[in-house]
């Protein structure tokens, strides 16, 4: 059958980074694709230029065979493409009848709008969507699950041939995704071709017939779902072919931690940071971790399994249900960055641009932020502390930058990172959380960042590192702890800190 | 829904109605001149100037934009409409309406097509429709009269005992409550205040809707100064400074949201009467100059806007 959407050879270039590199995907009618990788694998501009968002650099879009310029979201859409994004793209304050049927209203005489028959037609589709609720009811008003399934019914009424579903279930109770894969096979039955986008691999065993892997912008795999074993898939999505794994380290740390004798770390000290019990509605559903002295420990786990969000939770960054995290034996006040910082506990975030450095600043300033307070008497600070300070960190971490004051948005990625590490260490952190961080620096920024990783742990700064990348997480640390869907379910340490174990535990069936 | 639900919910959108019937109920009491029917008609004649500029607010403000520029716009039409009433009704009712029309139009292409700040759109054809204002008027010294006795009538003419504006503006009041619940432009409206992106991507005209706001918005107020000026005979160039400002305040005390998404027009009409109630109830007092008039305004609508968070926050929560 002829697919009725179809990538060939996509390229997307943003600057200095080649986002998607001659990808191609084919969409049949009546099956369900899962579209899988990890951050940065181009699976979010793949799917934007699918739905007109984005324009091609190179390569075609085809559609229903012949060739398509999609120039708008619009465009996409008319053509009978409808994307349900992971953030509900609805209107909350507008009635549910009206955010479901907005541009398609029944109507009476005069081509006035017949709200009777309006709130009639909407309660009878969202029933076939298992959402029974008053219609004439503010959309804010439902849950996330229910208001996701209002835009789905939006989207599939708007008369679709592809349907693009952008991690769908990341709000849903296990009921709603129920009803949710009801849905999707009903579509697949009417030959509708379902772009399904998630990184639960429970889910996508249940529901979907055929995957495509992304990594780095290119296509790793393309093939039916079934045939694939699930550490397959995983070896696939993370790029570590299961045969050759074993290799010489390309990182820089001094050794493989976990390996090396007589490291740092004291088995029997007190934990500096320990996390018990952390719980968060569909995000973290009771993670312990502790974190000692001199101890790097590791949280592996796929994009989307609750490792930011666990360090994000430690440091009061976020919300939580339950759980409280203990440092140096005295529970720590939950939801404050402040308390968090001030009983030495620092994170690094994952994304540097929007939660770390701040760009209209110099280097100066953004270093010495965090330890303001510690940096001077009754509050006015002392210029020529912030200066040691900034001094001291510039040449320990070998920041290169032109002057102190030069601003910290002109200096490479890597050297943005040292800052902002430059800015943890001036507030002297028992433990830092590292959240990815070497992502998106270069090789040799890189290497000096894992080197410093290593030096810290050596002088008894507990860490808890976050990387995607597998042999950074198994060199780098003592300890690697395990996440899927919100939940710790494997420890690693000594031998078993191996890449192969870390994918053969996020690979294990959830009930198994 | 539970009923504190109902409760914040009502009061979210008929609260302006129920302290107005509230004020009116305590001043017949109070004052025994407030309730007489002459007393009442003036305070409705009054307002209904207001309120049809008000409702063209009301649809800006959904929209989740601002004008500034209604007040410039009232006089403008005011002096255009008695300048063309020496050639007829005709021209003293179109060109006034042809004018704004242009302006409101300028004004929303810049704001749908730059994406510039409504705020600082409307303040420039605030400043730019005044300066022009004052060049017609020589800087105000001249002051059109109203030659053409059909348009006078316009503004002058009653049916018991209620000028025409006030039909006029009722009329207006119920054609846009159409409009704005009953018609797909009224639902895009909502929906591109209640949330840009989204409207977009559920393929509403994003654009042109907002276009058709302001030039809605800048009719209506070109309208209201046309009726005034036949009202009054003469276009009066001094009035209107600072009429932007009662507008909007009386549009945020209707209930209407001034992040947008939310409100309608019966509260509109409610919190433009209110402010008339208020300016009345304070001149029966007769000690209290009418400047209190604008500190009770003031205060009033301080406590909607708190009013409004507290009640958007209860609604939240439950």
């Amino acid at each position: 059958m002829e697919p009725v959407l179809e990538a060939k050879g996509i390229s997307k270039r943003f600057p200095g980074v080649l986002a998607l590199d001659g990808v191609s995907l084919a969409l049949h009618p009546g099956e369900v694709h899962a579209l899988v990788g990890e951050n940065g694998a181009g699976k979010s501009t793949l799917i934007k230029v699918f739905t007109g968002v984005y324009h091609p650099d190179g390569g075609e879009l085809l559609h229903q065979g012949r060739p398509a310029v999609f120039g708008t979201p619009m465009d996409a859409q008319h053509a009978g493409i409808s994307t349900i994004y992971q953030e509900v793209n609805l209107v909350p304050m507008m009635s549910v009848a009206r955010n479901l049927l907005l541009g398609r209203e029944p109507r009476g005489r005069f081509g006035v709008i017949d709200a009777g028959a309006m709130y009639e037609e909407a309660g009878r589709v969202l029933a076939g969507y298992g959402v029974e609720t008053d219609v004439r009811r503010p959309l804010r008003d439902l849950g996330i699950g229910a208001q996701q399934m209002v835009a789905l019914a939006r989207a599939v009424s708007v008369d679709a041939r592809v349907v693009i579903m952008d991690e769908p279930t990341s709000s849903l109770e296990p009921r709603e995704v129920g009803t949710l894969f009801g849905v999707i096979r009903r579509l697949r039955d009417s030959g509708i071709a379902v772009m399904y986008v998630s990184h639960r691999l429970d889910e996508l065993y249940q529901v979907c017939d055929r995957v495509t892997v992304l990594r780095d912008g290119r296509l790793a795999h393309t093939g039916q779902l079934a045939e694939l074993e699930r550490l397959q898939l995983i070896s696939l999505m993370l790029g570590r072919d299961l045969g050759e794994v074993r290799g010489s380290g390309m990182t820089k740390f001094s050794r493989d931690r976990h390996l090396a004798a007589g490291t740092s770390v004291d088995q029997q000290a007190e934990p500096v940071v320990e996390a018990r019990g952390l719980t968060r509605r569909h995000v973290l559903d009771g993670v312990d971790v502790s974190v000692r002295p001199g101890e790097v420990v590791g949280l592996g786990g796929l994009l989307g399994a609750g490792r930011t969000e666990t360090a994000k939770a430690i440091v009061g960054a976020m919300p939580i249900d339950g759980g409280q995290v203990i440092v140096g034996g005295l529970p720590l006040r939950g939801g404050s960055t402040k308390a968090a910082i001030r009983a030495g506990v620092s994170l690094l975030p994952e994304d540097r641009k929007a939660e770390g450095i701040i760009p209209t600043l110099s280097v100066r300033e953004n270093i010495a932020l965090a330890a303001l307070p510690s940096l001077g008497t009754a509050g006015v600070v002392s210029d020529t502390k912030i200066d040691r300070v900034v001094e001291i960190f510039m040449r320990r971490l070998r920041i290169k930058a032109a002057s102190p004051n030069q601003l910290v948005s002109e200096l490479s990625g890597g050297n943005q990172q040292k800052v902002l590490l430059a800015r943890w260490l001036a507030v002297r952190p028992k433990v830092l959380l590292l959240d990815e961080p070497t992502r998106g620096i270069d090789v040799g920024a890189k290497a000096e960042v894992q080197a410093l990783i290593d030096e810290l742990a050596a002088e008894g700064l507990g860490v808890l590192l976050i990387s995607s990348d597998l042999e950074e997480l198994v060199e780098g640390a003592d300890r690697i702890l395990v996440l899927r869907e919100g939940a710790v379910v494997g420890e690693l340490s000594g031998d078993d800190v191996t890449e192969e174990r870390i994918m053969a535990t996020i690979a294990e069936q959830a009930d198994g | 829904m539970t009923s504190r639900e109902q409760v914040s919910r009502t009061l979210q959108q008929h609260g302006a109605l129920m302290v107005l019937a509230l004020l009116v109920l305590v001043g017949s009491l109070a004052f025994d001149s407030f309730s007489r029917f002459d007393n009442a008609a003036s305070v409705v004649v009054s307002s209904s100037f207001l309120a049809i500029i008000a409702i063209g607010m009301t649809f800006v403000i959904i929209s989740g934009g601002i004008d500034l520029s209604v007040g410039s716009l009232f006089v403008l039409g005011g002096v255009l409409a008695a300048y063309g009433s020496q050639y007829g009704l005709l021209v003293a009712l179109v060109l006034p309406l042809a004018a704004c029309g242009l302006v409101g139009l300028l004004q929303g292409v810049i704001i749908a097509r730059t994406g510039m700040a409504p705020f600082i759109v409307t303040l420039a054809g605030l400043l730019g429709v005044r300066g022009l204002m004052l060049a017609l008027s020589d800087e105000g010294a001249t002051t059109y009269l109203v030659k053409d006795p059909a348009f006078a009538a316009l503004g002058q003419g009653q049916i018991l005992g209620l000028t025409y504006p006030v039909y006029i503006t009722i009329g207006l009041a119920l054609a846009a409550m159409v409009l704005l619940q009953r018609t797909g432009f009224g639902q895009n409206v909502y929906a591109i205040g209640g949330n840009q992106q989204a409207a977009a991507l559920m393929g509403v005209p994003v654009a042109s809707t907002k276009i058709r706001v302001y030039v809605m918005s800048a009719l209506l107020a070109g309208l209201a100064g046309a009726l005034n000026a036949a009202r009054l005979s003469s276009g009066v160039t001094i009035l209107g400074i600072g009429l932007e400002l009662d507008v909007i305040a009386a549009v945020v005390i209707g209930g209407t949201l001034l992040t947008g998404g939310a409100g309608g027009i019966t509260g509109t009409v409610a919190g433009v009467l209110l402010l008339g109630v208020i300016q009345s109830l304070i001149n029966q007092v007769g000690n209290l100059t009418s400047a209190f008039q604008q500190v009770v305004s003031g205060l009033f609508l301080a406590l909607v806007v708190v009013a409004q968070r507290l009640l958007s926050k209860a609604q939240r929560l439950s």
